[in-house]
């Protein structure tokens, strides 16, 4: 349509015209063969699920009888239910332990990487091995380096004459080891980010601000960190629905029931638990539907955060582009 | 550097560390190579510290499936390899078919990873080099589909799958994983950027119909692009675990991730054994990620980078 040779050459030769029509159609129908594969399969596996989900949030069924329709019965007890409280407050003080040490151990590590050392590739592909590691196989060695008997850590803690900790049978103990796995596994995949970012940054800014006569502390305020903005909110974004989903370090770390008083029951945990051990499909979605509410409203105050942060400290024209 | 004309205080230094000239920087004058040789060690010593960390659950797995259960329980711990680990794979054999579901996890992984290299290619070509009606809004829609967080469809698409009759096959992991709109995405930016709309023009000229030109040139552009993809799918299917843990119910057919967790659940006394078990699921994954680490850690970069 927005093809220049649209324009009538004959207005007398309708047919002309037509028979154009049919060749576009022709050379058009391979393309739309080319991207349908994608949206019929997340028409089927993606839109269908989301929107039954919404139904059977409103229903209570096990899967097997009839379904009946409870109207917000569901939602309303998931308000007044303290386990998925509970576990809406152990996913944000893990969330909460994991990523401000992940993110800052990234950024000392990119650091440190930009510095122009040598053996910088192999580095970066020991930082990253984390990352792309099964977390089963490595949640069940973690289980045994913290376990509270003959665990690494333990056995360290008591030759220094520390005294052995509790990790997998107390309540901060379980919380602290879960986070430990996730700093461990992204806080490499951060860091090459950041090492990115900071890479992409263009010498001639810092050289402007050298040549302006910016000491070191200006020259990280005023050229690193706003160039580094952007960077630095993916990644806030990427850990905190990761930080949400948490879920096969706890499972397998502690099994279905979330270890010791339910201390690392995490909210997809919880969903998975009613939905798949209790067979309670009505109320697994609706604790899905809750957690996307979470993660929504996280979401817009971590966006609001970092952009914001960024009018206060440099009142440059590029204020109304964050504001978007 | 050594050009600047300002009065300021900091302009007649000549040293190359561009610090201030009274600071606790190492970067002085009077020995700038020693100071800065000083300077690299710390940071290789920060860097490797660092390292050693990243790298110490793996040593840590290889020397407990090398031992016997009895020496992890022992006191003090034992650091190095044991010799244990033929007896350990055995008794893995024995108590869990791990060699089928290692060969069912590489057919899950290889087959999504090819199957989204070739959809996703295909829709990122159309959208990158055709221009058709409708083509905007539906990109749109396409980036929209990856704010869904996944966790929402767990319940439906398990009931979805049942009534399909997939519950407890491996098209149930490879179906609604054949296309993605992340790759889709990813490759559509690489070819607006590095396909030139005179080869794609020429192509028509000469008569190639769209297949004929995805082909022939929007593949051998897309090569390293592609190279990415296909990686980062293998690992991916490859580490997946909720969905197998959900809709693999027979212990028959499982993939090594639930095989891993079965046989963790079921023989959580004989640690050796588990753990040997855990470094099988682990070592194809590290030989897949180190073969392709070049294309895969500057692609990860640069699409959080541009993104």
């Amino acid at each position: 349509m927005s093809t220049a040779t649209a324009a009538p050459a004959s207005p007398s030769a309708p047919e002309a015209a037509s028979a154009r029509r049919r060749r576009k159609v022709r050379e058009r129908l391979p393309i739309y063969l080319a991207i349908s594969p994608f949206y019929l399969l997340f028409a089927v596996f993606g839109l269908f699920p989301i929107l039954f989900s919404i139904v059977l949030s409103f229903t209570d069924w096990d899967g097997m009888g009839d379904i009946s329709f409870v109207g917000l019965a569901q939602y309303q007890f998931l308000l007044s239910d303290g386990r998925f409280w509970n576990a809406v407050g152990n996913t944000f003080i893990i969330w909460f332990l994991s990523t401000i040490p992940m993110l800052f151990f990234a950024l000392v590590i990119a650091f440190l990487l930009h510095q122009n050392i040598r053996f910088t590739k192999v580095y970066r592909v020991a930082f990253f091995l984390p990352n792309v590691t099964s977390m089963v196989a490595m949640a069940i060695v973690f289980g045994s380096v913290f376990s509270d008997t003959f665990g690494l850590v333990n056995s360290a803690l008591t030759a220094l004459g520390l005294g052995s900790i509790p990790w997998l049978s107390t309540s901060w103990g379980i919380k602290v080891t879960i986070a430990i796995m996730v700093i461990w596994r992204f806080t490499g995949y951060n860091a090459i980010i950041y090492l990115a970012g900071l890479q992409s940054i263009p010498t001639d800014l810092y050289d402007a601000a050298k040549v302006d006569g910016a000491n070191l502390r200006q020259v990280f305020t005023r050229v690193t960190v706003p160039m580094m903005r952007p960077i630095i909110l993916f990644t806030v974004i990427t850990s905190t629905i990761g930080g949400l989903s948490l879920f096969t370090e706890p499972q397998v770390l502690l099994g279905n029931s979330g270890g010791a008083g339910e201390a690392g029951m995490t909210i997809v945990l919880y969903q998975y638990n009613q939905a798949f051990t209790q067979f309670d499909f009505g109320y697994g979605s609706a604790i899905a539907w809750a957690l996307f509410l979470i993660a929504a409203v996280f979401a817009i105050i971590n966006w609001r955060l970092v952009s914001g942060r960024s009018d206060a400290a440099d009142r440059t024209p590029r204020r109304k582009e964050a504001r978007r | 550097m050594s050009t600047t004309t300002t009065p300021g205080p900091v302009a007649p230094v000549p040293s190359a560390g561009g610090a201030e000239p009274r600071s606790s920087s190492p970067v002085g004058s009077k020995h700038p190579v020693a100071s800065r040789r000083i300077g690299a060690i710390v940071t290789h010593l920060c860097v490797i510290i660092g390292v050693l960390l990243s790298i110490f659950p793996f040593y840590w797995l290889i020397v407990m499936s090398t031992s016997t259960t009895a020496e992890i329980f022992g006191y003090p711990p034992k650091l190095t390899f044991g010799s244990s680990f033929g007896e350990n794979v055995r008794n893995v054999v024995a108590s869990v078919d791990l060699l089928q579901a290692l060969l069912n996890t590489i057919i899950v992984s290889g087959a999504c990873a090819l199957l989204v290299m070739f959809f996703d290619s295909l829709a990122a070509f159309a959208f990158a080099k055709f221009d058709f009606p409708g083509r905007t809004p539906l990109f749109i829609l396409l980036i929209a589909t990856m704010l869904v967080p996944g966790s929402l469809s767990l319940v439906p698409s398990f009931i979805l799958m049942s009534e399909l009759g997939w519950v407890g096959t491996l098209q149930a992991l490879i179906v609604p994983g054949a296309a993605n709109a992340f790759g889709i995405f990813l490759l559509r930016q690489m070819a607006a950027g590095s396909i030139p709309d005179e080869l794609v023009e020429s192509a028509r000229i000469d008569g190639a119909g769209f297949f004929r030109t995805y082909w022939s040139v929007g593949v051998p552009m897309l090569r390293g692009g592609l190279a990415f993809l296909g990686i980062f799918t293998f690992i991916t299917a490859w580490n997946d675990y909720v969905w197998p843990l959900i809709v693999l119910v027979d212990p028959q057919r499982q993939t090594l991730q639930t095989a891993l967790q079965n046989l963790n659940s079921l023989y959580l006394t004989d640690y050796g054994m588990v753990m040997a078990g855990a470094l099988i699921s682990v070592v194809p994954l590290i030989g897949v990620f180190i073969i392709g680490s070049r294309h895969f850690i500057a692609n990860i970069a640069a699409g959080a980078v541009k993104g």
